[in-house]
């Protein structure tokens, strides 16, 4: 594994050929928010609150530090004006779907974002798609999924799997930047077993 | 609809599980609809998870995964359609075979959907029957048309 040698925020990091942006700024204590990133698990680049602007060939770009391999004489920039205008922008839009979330409010505590801009949906999902990899991609349970699409997608769980497996584990409920899972698994719960239910 | 069908459509596409949607397709098309049982056995042959197939069909709006009529009425209400009276023709189909929009009949015979726009407005209004065009059609001769399937 070679190394590269980048820059982020002004700092030059050394990294091995291969290694995300976000992995390289943390290895020099830099911190980029992040929601849907869990070391365990592939990159998914789904809440996109981890955007940075890099410079690469020639022109300045809005990327996912958590998807883009460092490379060579690469200049990161994790905190400008714009970012802080994408990331506050996303707060707002995810906290319509789960106003509640302790995640969501102390960054839009950090971002300045309005809690309220955006007419509320509460579904309590940001469709980070933690609690679906992990279930796949760590336990190979498969015991949850992503149903239907656009502003109907929700998570669902397949209440066969769910009934054998999930009581033992609950492993992906802290996982959820929200309460949605927990929320979502009660209902399954409920609807398994009416007779458990009080 | 049988486990033996269901095996004859999955060999058919060589047990690969990036044949999913088209062995999906082709089951929806014998069957006009995704039974569970269905399901399960394409998720056990291709080794697919049920997480992802539940995704997938949940996704498409082609796939049904409630029961479905043998004959497929789609009436057109894109708005060359409607100035030309698609809502009538909707009533009449309504009238003559007993369920609204989205619904399935309890023999299993029809299912009428909307659609928005089937690209062909010149022929509006228009409805189409199991794939079958029936352009510049009045309420009057949607009885007639109903007649022909059984």
């Amino acid at each position: 594994m070679s190394e590269l040698l980048l820059q982020i925020d002004g700092k030059e990091v050394t990294a091995r050929s291969g290694a995300t942006i976000l992995e390289a700024a943390a290895s020099v204590g830099i911190s980029i928010p992040t929601l849907c990133h869990h070391e365990k698990l592939e990159a998914h680049g789904g809440c996109r609150i981890c955007s940075v602007e890099v410079d690469a060939r020639g022109r300045t770009s809005v990327v996912a530090a958590c998807l883009y391999p460092v490379e060579q004489d690469l200049v990161v920039r994790t905190r400008t004006r714009k970012l802080e205008r994408i990331r506050k922008s996303l707060v707002e839009m995810m906290l319509a779907h789960a106003p509640d979330s302790e995640v969501l409010q102390s960054l839009a505590q950090e971002y300045g974002a309005d809690r309220d801009r955006f007419e509320k949906e509460i579904s309590f999902c940001i469709h980070c798609g933690l609690c679906v990899r992990y279930c796949a991609e760590i336990k190979k349970k498969n015991a949850v999924g992503f149903i239907d699409r656009g502003p109907r997608k929700e998570i669902c769980f397949i209440p066969e799997i769910a009934a054998r497996e999930c009581w033992e584990c609950k492993e992906c409920f802290p996982l959820c930047p929200t309460s949605a899972l927990q929320a979502a698994f009660v209902l399954v719960k409920a609807l398994t077993f009416p007779s458990d239910a009080d | 609809m049988d486990t033996i069908t269901i095996d004859q459509i999955i060999d058919k596409h060589q047990c690969e599980a990036s044949s999913l949607i088209q062995i999906l397709l082709d089951i929806q098309s014998e069957n006009h609809w995704l039974p569970k049982e269905a399901l399960e056995r394409v998720s056990e042959k291709l080794d697919v998870p049920m997480s992802q197939i539940q995704h997938i069909t949940t996704f498409y709006k082609s796939f049904s995964l409630v029961p479905r009529g043998r004959h497929e009425v789609h009436v057109c209400m894109g708005t060359a359609c409607h100035v030309r009276g698609a809502q009538r023709v909707l009533d009449s189909v309504t009238e003559q075979i007993g369920i609204g929009p989205g619904e399935t009949d309890v023999d299993l015979k029809y299912s009428l959907e909307t659609v928005n726009c089937i690209g062909c407005c010149a022929l509006g209004p228009v409805m189409v029957v199991d794939g079958e065009y029936h352009g510049n059609i009045t309420p009057a001769q949607v009885a007639e048309t109903f007649k022909n399937y059984e």
